[in-house]
């Protein structure tokens, strides 16, 4: 086994050309579990921390491009504001040494139906970046997850970035497993209301073999939702809100919990991440300058 | 391959790494620093916490070649030279430990101290305090004991964080 030190974008995308089996590493999160239980063994590593561009965020157009190799901590520290669901995210991953190494590119490589960046990225309509020797493309986050951790990226591909949409109303996300830390999903949700456009986005994690969007529940919402007023929404409105967000999920039993649970959770906290978004919206309507979203 | 990092203010190689061997492996068989616990192999423990340019992290995870032209911290590295001569003397979250009887087994320790030791450099070292419970708690979140039930660990940590802040002369 090879392990590749490029120092830079063009070495990091020549390696991974020359190695298309090779796997990328970066906070080693994942990569290191794989390795030290001898569950796979690449032909190559190729060793991401060196590429300065990974580790590095800023605006691109209205919104943010995150390089793939920022890891959680600073994700958290630095983001709140313009991400703040991947704030909120980021915070529910694993323990604070895992979010100092671990990145929003790991979380996309490995592809886990249960990663916690997954249903943000959904229902915010972020964009991923993937390179290669061939050139630079970017992927909507709604077409980027294929099937059971297969993604739309090809062998010769890094994930360089993820472009996060300026947040144009309330984000939130959601997480539940058996206690507060080291905790692979049960399940998780993700919520985005884009006043602008008057859209609804949702992210569903753990509860598919990807993670996936309620498209139903995001209609109906929007729909249904007092983009001007911000009023509260009748109770059979979250009721029907949840029922079809729980109506997407293709859930299995597993150690982590049974396939009815999941469903009944995921609905759960949809009706929860409305309820906050609620209130966020109506605080942003009374007090515009002040920007809830941002507090 | 050779790796070449700096662990505990010390330049030191290792020769024939393999590619996928950890950081952990490189530091308690290669580098004879055994103070690094290796327990879970997956992150979720933290007994293998080490420094690595000033940020915490599981050793465990980290490939040794990663590691190359780093500076890492280890247990090994949290006593200082304020003894007599060459003589070492524990750090101050050392001695509340020790004091505080947040030590069963010992298996955790390591992790715990230099986690610990992170938490208050991030915290009193930072001006912002001695932290909270709840704090402490969240920074200690990725590091399990099997044998205190924590309570002792949490006193010590409160106990460190005072001490420090006492020194540095700031109001908790």
């Amino acid at each position: 086994m090879d392990f590749l030190r490029p120092s830079t974008l063009e070495e990091a995308l020549a390696a991974k050309s020359a190695h298309p089996d090779a796997v990328p590493i970066m906070g080693g999160t994942d990569v290191m579990v794989e390795l030290n239980f001898d569950k796979h063994r690449p032909g190559a590593l190729i060793d991401l921390t060196r590429v300065p561009e990974l580790a590095r965020w800023g605006p691109d157009g209205d919104g943010v491009r995150l390089g793939a190799g920022v890891p959680y901590t600073r994700i958290i520290a630095e983001l709140g504001e313009h991400a703040p669901a991947l704030a909120q995210a980021s915070r529910s991953v694993a323990s604070p040494q895992i979010r100092n190494r671990g990145t929003v590119g790991g979380n996309l490589g490995g592809a886990s139906p249960a990663g916690e960046s997954h249903p943000v990225l959904l229902a915010t309509d972020a964009e991923v970046e993937l390179a290669s020797v061939r050139g630079t493309r970017r992927v909507p986050a709604r077409e980027f997850y294929l099937g059971l951790r297969r993604t739309a990226r090809q062998d010769d591909e890094l994930i360089t970035a993820v472009l996060l949409p300026r947040p144009a109303g309330p984000q939130h996300f959601s997480k539940i497993g058996t206690r507060n830390a080291m905790v692979i999903a049960v399940a998780n949700f993700s919520l985005a209301l884009d006043a602008d456009k008057r859209t609804v986005g949702t992210g569903l994690g753990s509860v598919a073999p990807t993670p996936i969007r309620a498209e139903e529940a995001e209609e109906f919402l929007a729909g249904e939702f007092d983009w001007d007023g911000g009023a509260v929404l009748d109770e059979a409105v979250v009721r029907r809100f949840g029922e079809l967000v729980s109506s997407v999920a293709r859930p299995i039993d597993d150690q982590r919990g049974s396939a009815d649970y999941r469903r009944h959770a995921v609905g759960v906290m949809a009706r929860r991440a409305l309820s906050w978004s609620v209130t966020d919206y109506r605080k942003s309507l009374q007090d515009p300058r002040g920007d809830a979203r941002c507090a | 391959m050779r790796v070449t990092f700096t662990v505990n203010g010390e330049q030191v190689s290792a020769d024939d790494v393999w590619a996928g061997e950890s950081l952990l492996y490189v530091l308690r068989e290669r580098l004879g620093l055994p103070g690094s616990k290796n327990a879970c192999e997956q992150g979720e423990c933290g007994s293998c916490t080490v420094y690595l340019d000033g940020v915490t992290a599981c050793s465990c995870m980290v490939a040794a070649g990663q590691a190359e032209g780093c500076e890492v911290r280890t247990v090994e590295g949290l006593a200082d030279n304020r003894g007599e001569g060459d003589e070492k003397r524990l750090g101050t979250v050392q001695e509340a430990f020790v004091e505080m009887g947040a030590v069963q087994c010992g298996f955790c320790t390591p992790g715990l101290l230099v986690q610990t030791d992170d938490l208050i450099s991030r915290t009193v070292g930072a001006g912002r305090g001695v932290p909270e419970d709840a704090e402490i708690r969240e920074a200690l979140a990725g590091n399990l004991c099997r044998c205190t039930g924590y309570e002792k660990i949490i006193d010590a940590v409160r106990v460190a964080a005072e001490r420090e802040s006492a020194k540095a002369g700031g109001a908790a």
